[in-house]
């Protein structure tokens, strides 16, 4: 943790030259999905924590090369399930079957319908609104909760700094190292990323 | 940077334990990007799409003033009467929610099948299935009459102290296509997020860095990420198939659940799922012809795409042949009075016209597409493709006005006519649809990039190009010859 800022001077006021911000970590470009499940594999085994793989579309084999956990979100949304057909099933019976009077940010009161003689508690006839409410909630948890989970809307990284990495999302693929890694040394750092058979490795600055 | 010429390869045979290539003629990633951000980044689009937008628009605007026309004046200006009083607004309705069904088959349920083929057309499906939900929207909006108070159709605490009737299927229809509505814009945006980070990453003006930048979340294509966003996509997957075959369940019960003869019939929700799967292809086919001509996208839609799309169509063709065929026996084997006569109405009746077009469109002449010939051939599918989509149309007219025209009394029958304000709302539908569709081709990738790329042979971290030439500088075109073999 203290080898962050290796290159500043902290006395000068923080500037957008590279040699006087920041390190933020380095990046390793590598040609093809081959190399970077190959090259993911080592670092990984070399202990490192904060550090990632980009690539432009999800390359098969590299969660395990990775070694990355695999995500609770199918529970949660599950969750957002069940609490979705609740919901569904508590809109209409206070809404249609039954006469109490609740105060939801207004007072508002129920109203048992009679509708051609069915049963005030005509749950058949409530099924497709819980089933769209199921569907409802599970997908909007699914979604929000994917890119709360992965951080997302966050649209500045220092990484976006590096014109080399614009090509994540076309057709290289990057490994990234933070230097908060307690594992991050910049020469030896960069000694492994280029012993992975890294194309190039560069330094990214906070800015 | 140009496309390789690819698309005369023929990759429609089937030749067992090897898949056929999906995606022709491009070697390397950049490629598949380079042909998909084409069309968004060129400076003008090709003059095909200046005509259509300008046709749409003036389609749009007259939308605008049939319907201020029909909410100032009020639903009489429609050919409505009293037996009918059901006719182009929820034909309409039925007739696009039915078109925005294959996005989300081909997006979801092809998914979970893992027919990798769907990679090349899910991403304009999935526009097709949003704009068709939006088009259809708009007709059970403005059907009410009184349109400011289309409020009461949601559970919203009010004055009065009334709620929405739960019993009711149009009210399990407002659920239905509602949500319908959101978990496909769901869908199609997850899809999107990483291809805009593409484009942001490629976009040269300040304008199209904000706004991709922006609509991008800062997608930085992290495998963290991407381990979350797969499994969210396959729940989605998961959570949209039975969405998208309760909704025309739901559309149907409409119908199903009244007392009128043609309507009550227990066939309704399957029948009505295969129509809409049959009918959405057909609209996919229809937009997709002519869209990886203008585009250049035809070693990405290749014509095993399409033939693909034909056998759906060819398929589901059938099984709508099936429930016309099947509806006439029950309405036989019932005894019931009503129901003979209506069907024999519908046949033989003052909609006969209607019936015959209907059965011909969508029972009769899909058959063709059992040739391979006819199958692969742009210009037959392109009509035949036509046909469904009128036929369909005609389906749901058919269903809807001859049942409510000649129903119990002879003396309540009536006939229906449309006005020129039912007209002028069923053809601005199309260039509302038309508007957005050519707006989506314009300022967004028309194909998934990632998950096209992600279908290449060359995606696969053990193909043999990647371990012929280890290392650094591996040439991906010397393994071009393997390009077809993504076994």
């Amino acid at each position: 943790m203290t080898t962050l800022t290796t290159t500043t001077t902290p006395t000068t006021a923080p500037s957008s030259t590279a040699t006087s911000a920041r390190l933020y970590g380095l990046v390793a470009e590598f040609e093809n999905p081959a190399q970077i499940v190959a090259a993911a594999e080592k670092i990984r085994d070399k202990g490192y924590r904060y550090w990632d793989c980009h690539t432009p579309f999800p390359v098969h084999g590299l969660d395990k090369a990775m070694g990355i956990q695999r995500t609770i979100l199918p529970v949660l949304v599950f969750v957002a399930g069940a609490a979705g057909c609740t919901t569904g099933l508590a809109l209409q019976l206070f809404t249609n079957s039954f006469n109490f009077t609740i105060w939801a940010l207004v007072w508002v009161t129920g109203y048992p319908f009679l509708i051609s003689g069915k049963p005030a508690l005509s749950i058949p006839a409530f099924v497709p609104v819980m089933f769209e409410l199921t569907i409802l909630f599970s997908a909007l948890s699914c979604v929000g909760l994917m890119f709360l989970m992965n951080g997302l809307p966050k649209l500045h990284n220092p990484l976006f700094t590096c014109d080399r990495f614009r090509r994540a999302s076309d057709d290289r693929f990057f490994i990234s190292i933070e230097a908060r890694d307690p594992r991050f040394y910049r020469s030896k750092t960069e000694a492994d990323l280029k012993s992975c058979g890294a194309a190039a490795v560069e330094a990214v600055v906070e800015d | 940077m140009s496309t390789i010429p690819a698309h005369d390869i023929d990759n429609t045979g089937d030749v067992p334990g090897k898949r056929a290539a999906l995606v022709l003629g491009h070697t390397d990633f950049h490629q598949v990007t380079n042909t998909i951000c084409r069309p968004n980044e060129t400076r003008k689009p090709p003059m095909a799409w200046y005509i259509m937008f300008g046709i749409s628009m003036l389609l749009v605007m007259n939308l605008g003033f049939v319907v201020h026309y029909l909410i100032f004046t009020g639903v009489g200006v429609w050919g409505l009467n009293n037996p009918v009083m059901w006719a182009f607004d929820i034909t309409n309705f039925v007739f696009w929610v039915g078109i925005g069904h294959a996005g989300t088959l081909i997006s979801a349920i092809l998914f979970l099948f893992r027919q990798k083929w769907r990679t090349g057309i899910n991403r304009f499906a999935e526009a097709m299935t949003i704009f068709a939900v939006i088009c259809a929207g708009l007709f059970p909006g403005i059907h009410v009459g009184r349109v400011w108070l289309a409020f009461w159709l949601f559970p919203i605490p009010n004055q009065m102290a009334m709620w929405p009737q739960f019993r009711s299927p149009l009210l399990w229809d407002v659920f239905a296509v509602s949500t319908y509505f959101t978990v496909s814009l769901l869908f199609w945006y997850v899809g999107l997020v990483p291809d805009l980070a593409t484009m942001r990453d490629r976009a040269k003006g300040k304008v199209q860095q904000m706004a991709y930048g922006l609509f991008s979340l800062g997608w930085r294509g992290s495998n963290r990420h991407w381990h979350r966003y797969e499994r969210a996509y396959l729940l989605l997957a998961a959570l949209s198939t039975p969405l998208v075959l309760s909704v025309h369940s739901v559309v149907s019960f409409d119908f199903a659940t009244s007392q009128l003869p043609g309507w009550h019939t227990t066939i309704f929700p399957p029948y009505f799922v295969a129509g809409a799967i049959f009918s959405g292809f057909a609209m996919v086919v229809t937009l997709a012809v002519p869209a990886r001509e203008l585009f250049g996208l035809k070693n990405l839609i290749t014509l095993r795409h399409l033939d693909n799309m034909n056998k759906v169509i060819l398929v589901t063709g059938c099984m709508v042949g099936y429930a016309y065929g099947m509806e006439f026996f029950i309405a036989w084997y019932s005894g019931a009075l009503y129901e003979k006569f209506a069907f024999m109405n519908r046949a033989f009746g003052q909609y006969s016209w209607a019936y015959w077009i209907m059965v011909s469109c969508n029972v009769i002449t899909p058959q063709l597409f059992w040739f391979k010939k006819v199958r692969t051939s742009i210009p037959l599918m392109f009509i035949l493709s036509l046909f469904v989509n009128v036929g369909m149309w005609f389906e749901r007219f058919v269903i809807i006005v001859t049942s409510l025209a000649n129903d119990f009394l002879p003396s309540s029958w009536d006939r229906f006519v449309p006005t020129w304000v039912d007209i002028g709302t069923m053809l601005g539908a199309f260039g509302l649809f038309g508007v957005l569709f050519l707006l989506f081709c314009r300022f967004l990738p028309m194909i998934a990039i990632a998950e096209v790329k992600g279908v290449m042979p060359q995606a696969d971290p053990h193909w043999e190009g990647w371990h012929q030439s280890h290392g650094a500088g591996s040439n991906p075109a010397a393994a071009h010859s393997a390009n077809g073999d993504n076994s």
